[in-house]
Formats: C-alpha cells, structure tokens, sequence
C-alpha cells in the first residue's frame, strides 16, 4: 500500500489529496473500479437480439451486447490477436465483430468465430482460448452492471436496500416501461468523487441553480424549492444512498387524484384528446415530471429525479458524464416529447442547469491545488440519528451531507480491503 | 435590412451581412439585440445526432422556441449563472457559405462556423456546420431556423456557457 488510505477519510471529512493525487487515482481504478459493480447500460439501449453499445468498466473499454437468447454480455473491446478494437461505434446491431486489422471476427457472445490465412499457425489457433474477455454481468429491474471482480457479492446484494428505490424510479414508465431516449455527454476537468459527491448534495440547489429555478412558473419553482419540502438523505449501505427532495414524489402511482400542475395542462388536453382515459392521463402526466429522490449507487450511477447520471473516470483531474434522458417505451409520443424538453431544460453541456454544475466542480479542482494538509469538510447533519431524518431535527436534513460520507466510508472499506 | 428589393428575395450578400452581424452580436454578448433578429416562430436548434429530421423528437443539446430562448438570455445575463458570470471569451469567424433554398420570401444556406474559447488560462476550439433560414419580413431579415450542428456533437462536451 502506498498510502495509509484509512488516515485520509474520517467520520466527518475527507483530505484533499483524495482529489489531486495521481497515485491515488491509479489505485482507485484497481481497488474500486476493478471491484464493485459497474453501470454499463440500461435494457432498452439494447432493442433485441445483436444489438450492442461500448462502455468504460473504470478505464477499460468495453462492448455490451445482446445475443439471439436475449443474454447480456459485458466484453473487454480488445482483439485477442494484437489488441486491436473491435468495435468503435457507440450503439448499433451486429451479428459479428470483425477486427479490421487482420480479420479475426467474434460472436456477440464473445466467442472466436474465424481466424483468416488460418493455415500461417502451426496448430489452429485454440478458439476456446481467445474469445473476446467476458466480464461477469447481472441486471436489476432493466439495470445492466458489471465487474472484474469474479468473487464479488451478486448484484442484488450489493444493491440492498436500493433496489427498493430503483424499483420506485422504474415507476417513471407509467406502466409502458422505461426507456432510453438519448444522452447528453460532457467533461469537466476535475476528480471522478467531486461529481459522486453533488448527485447527492441539495446544499447547493438553490445557490448554483438560481437561474434555473428562476426560468420556471411560480408552482414549479416551489416545487423545486428542495430545501423547504421536509426532505431527507438516507444512507442504504456499501456506498449507496437516497436524496429524497420532494417527499410527495416518491411514490409516482399514488396521489393520483391530486389536481393536475398548471405546466403540464396541455400535455393533459393533448393525451385526452388521444383517447387515453382520465386515470391514465394522471397516471402519465404525473411520471413525465419524474421522481422526487436522486438514488446515488456507488461508484458510477445514479437515478436522478428523471434521469440516469453516469460518471466515468478518465483522469484524477478528468472525468466524463452521461445524462441519459428516460421515457415510455411505447408510450405517447407527446409525454416522451414532453421529457425531452424538461430534460434538455436542465441538463447537458447548454442546459440551464448542468453548466453552473459543471463550473462548480471545476472550481472545486482548482481550488483543491491549495493547502497541503487540509480537509474537504462532510459534516453537514452529523448529528442526525444514523443519518435518518428525525422531525424536528435539523441536522438531519435534506441538505446533510449523510450520502458523501456513506459514499466516503465505502471508499475507505475497499481501498483499504 | 439588405432585402433586394430588385430580386425580392435575400441575396448572398445580404444573407453574409446579416450572419456576420448576428456572430458580432453573439461575441459581444449583445444578447437583447440577438433576440430581436428572430422571427416569432423561429426555432433554434444544437441536436447532438447527425442526421435527425425531425429534432422536436429526438434529445438535442438545446432546443429553443421564442420562450425559451428569452428565459436563456435571461439567465445567461443575469449575472447569477456561475458558467456565464463571466461566460468564456469568444472569437468566431463564419465563412464557406453555401445557398441551398430561394425563393422570393426565404432563402436556406449553409456555412461553417470556428469559435475559439477562452476561460481560466484554457483556449478551446469549436467547429460547427450552421444551417440558417432567412425570412424576408416587413422589417428586413429575420432569422426563422438556426441549426448548429457541432463537428462532436455526439461526443462529450464542455459546459458552454454562451450562445454558440
Ligand atoms: S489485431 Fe485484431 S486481427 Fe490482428
Ligand atoms: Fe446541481
């Protein structure tokens, strides 16, 4: 070990270096990124049979693809011959992956289908030995992740109790079933941990986010006042935490019957005049404006209100981001046109949102390169009774700072494992 | 201004000035000015694909009607967004125009569009193809669609704290 990880994260605060040090990077890449689960996709990116994405597992890229029997593969983009890619788009169908530099080709399984001018090898190239390297591979509830780690726990496990709220975001679906309707990908130039940290920081909503709150009708910026609603932040083990913002949001099939918000009357009118039936129109209309809670999974992904925010490490001072927009999959084209505009509202490199985000982060790497010894403070809501909310007690607040420090201690729990 | 009264319609020329002017507007930050080049139903557009028809039904980098591009302007303004108080520096340059529509009352063309970035101690580039269409109105031209499509446009970007 090169460093006394354990010294550098305490109960309520974290060193700097965690943010500059290069060695440290190196390490997190081996000790975590090599042994958790790994986002890598979401079902619907992958419509049926050779259908495939790339990906990145820490630094690794990877191939995510779909067979003729519907099973997902998780394979490292890397021909067995002299490394070469295999594949370099970012989504499409393929029935086989031929490498274009001697013309090895692969199965969407990973296995090794033809090797030409065979007859140059000695003996025929030993097939079972150089199929394309399979990571191990679980889903939960349309939830594709993988991992280096043969030994690790199963998914679900891992999951514990978050699965309940993957299970309440999937609601976002209103019976239709969620689906992928794009992404917006941007960097910034600064630490993979600043951007884990603020999926799960409501201290900062209202400052950084002013304008945005500013560019929305009266009932929605109360609503997104998120502060003021009672809200709270769970910690639900190994790294993984919830933001509850707005409570009433939590569960999108109950409150039905409440009246329908000013800025989605027209969508309703449109879906009425459709044929959908009053429950129904209630029932779509109240998924489109999305969860009430940001799920934070350590260490790449979160379920973000109405969006899956993916995080990818490039470098200690670089990391890449995905804001994946969500819809109905099959459902009305008005409510998914709707959820494109509230996403792009927000979100991506013009959003009103994510660019003052963005700006943040970078600011926060800068800022870190002073001060040798000091320590990036996480002791917002310590007080709060095993970071649960607590009526009439501050500290545990929506704005605690209980879902870094969850994430903090798992850091510390595997890089020092 | 510069509608050829003589062709009834939006030369080449007039279009350029008219492009130009609006680039010039958009490096100074001159931003109230810009909004008033567009027509009422003018649509404002950065997809993130390549190819997309219809961009009302696919996920874009920015997507604007007349009510959103003021609400942009307001934030970017205001002076309390902390990517565009102050946004970066910008230079930009439009050129290799191409005519690819006329008619007597709108024309469509078709140009490049370099800008050059600058914010703490870091320039960065930018390419993009731009596709305008240009309406003859009573009040001269008047900008009714703008499509900027980036060169990397469905790779990652930057926080843009600007109108490109
Ligand atoms: S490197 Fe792939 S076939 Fe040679
Ligand atoms: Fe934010």
């Amino acid at each position: 070990m090169t460093e006394d990880y354990a010294a550098l994260v305490r109960d309520d605060r974290v060193h700097t270096m965690l943010y500059r040090d290069p060695a440290i990077f190196d390490d997190e890449m081996e000790r975590i990124f090599k042994q958790a689960w790994i986002w890598v996709g979401h079902d619907s990116e992958l419509p049926g049979a050779n259908s495939f994405k790339t990906a990145h597992v820490g630094r690794q890229p990877v191939i995510v693809t779909r067979d003729k029997a519907g099973a997902v593969h998780v394979l490292l983009n890397r021909c067995r011959h002299r490394a070469a890619s295999v594949c370099e788009r970012k989504k499409g169908k393929a029935s086989v992956f031929v490498c274009p530099y001697h013309g090895w080709s692969y199965d969407v399984d990973g296995g090794l289908r033809k090797v030409p001018f065979a007859d140059g090898y000695r003996e025929p190239v030993d097939k079972a030995d150089h199929s394309l390297i399979a990571l191990r591979t679980e889903c939960y509830n349309g939830m594709i992740f993988a991992t280096f780690d043969d030994a690790i726990m199963p998914l679900a496990e891992w999951l514990g109790p978050a699965r309940k709220w993957i299970d309440l975001f999937m609601k976002q679906g209103a019976g239709f079933g969620v689906k992928t309707l794009g992404e917006h990908r941007f960097r910034f130039p600064g630490n993979w941990k600043i951007q884990l940290e603020n999926t799960t920081d409501a201290y900062h909503f209202p400052i950084v986010h002013k304008t945005f709150l500013s560019s929305l009708d009266e009932d929605t910026e109360n609503l997104m006042d998120v502060l003021g609603q009672g809200g709270w932040v769970e910690d639900l083990g190994n790294g993984h935490s919830v933001m509850v913002m707005i409570p009433d949001l939590i569960d999108l099939e109950e409150n039905l019957d409440a009246p329908i918000p000013d800025r989605f009357a027209a969508l309703a009118a449109e879906l009425a005049a459709e044929g959908h039936d009053d429950d129904q129109v209630r029932r779509i209309v109240r998924a489109v404006g999305g969860s009430g809670f940001n799920l934070n999974l350590f260490p790449n992904v979160a379920c973000s209100m109405a969006f899956f925010r993916v995080l990818r490490p490039v470098a200690v001072n670089e990391t890449e981001i995905q804001h994946i927009a969500i819809g109905m999959d099959g459902g009305p084209e008005a409510a998914n046109r709707a959820r494109l505009r509230l996403h792009e509202h927000f979100q991506g490199p013009m959003g009103f949102g994510t660019p003052d985000d963005a700006e943040g982060w970078e600011r926060v790497q800068r800022g870190a390169a002073a001060g040798d010894a000091l320590w990036v403070m996480l002791n917002r809501g310590v007080d709060a009774p095993d970071g649960r909310p607590e009526p009439g007690h501050e500290a545990g607040d929506v704005s605690a700072e209980t879902g870094m420090r969850a994430a903090y201690q798992m850091w510390k729990r595997m890089m020092t494992a | 201004m510069s509608v050829d009264m003589a062709t009834a319609g939006i030369s080449m020329a007039g279009a350029q000035e008219f492009i130009w002017r609006e680039a010039d507007m958009l490096d100074r930050l001159d931003y109230r000015e810009w909004l008033k080049l567009w027509t009422a139903e003018g649509e404002y557009i950065v997809p993130i694909e390549r190819d997309v028809d219809d961009h009302a039904g696919a996920l874009n980098i920015l997507h604007d009607d007349a009510e959103m591009r003021e609400a942009r302007v307001k934030r970017l303004l205001s002076g309390f967004s902390m990517s565009s108080a102050p946004p970066a520096r910008t230079v930009r340059t439009v050129s290799r125009f191409v005519m690819l529509k006329t008619a007597p009352e709108r024309v469509k063309l078709r140009c490049a569009m370099h800008i050059v970035e600058y914010k703490y101690d870091r320039t960065r580039l930018l390419a993009a193809d731009v596709t305008y269409r240009l309406n003859v109105t009573p009040g001269g031209i008047a900008l009714d669609r703008k499509i900027v499509q980036l060169v990397n446009s469905d790779d990652a970007q930057f926080g843009i704290g600007y109108l490109l």
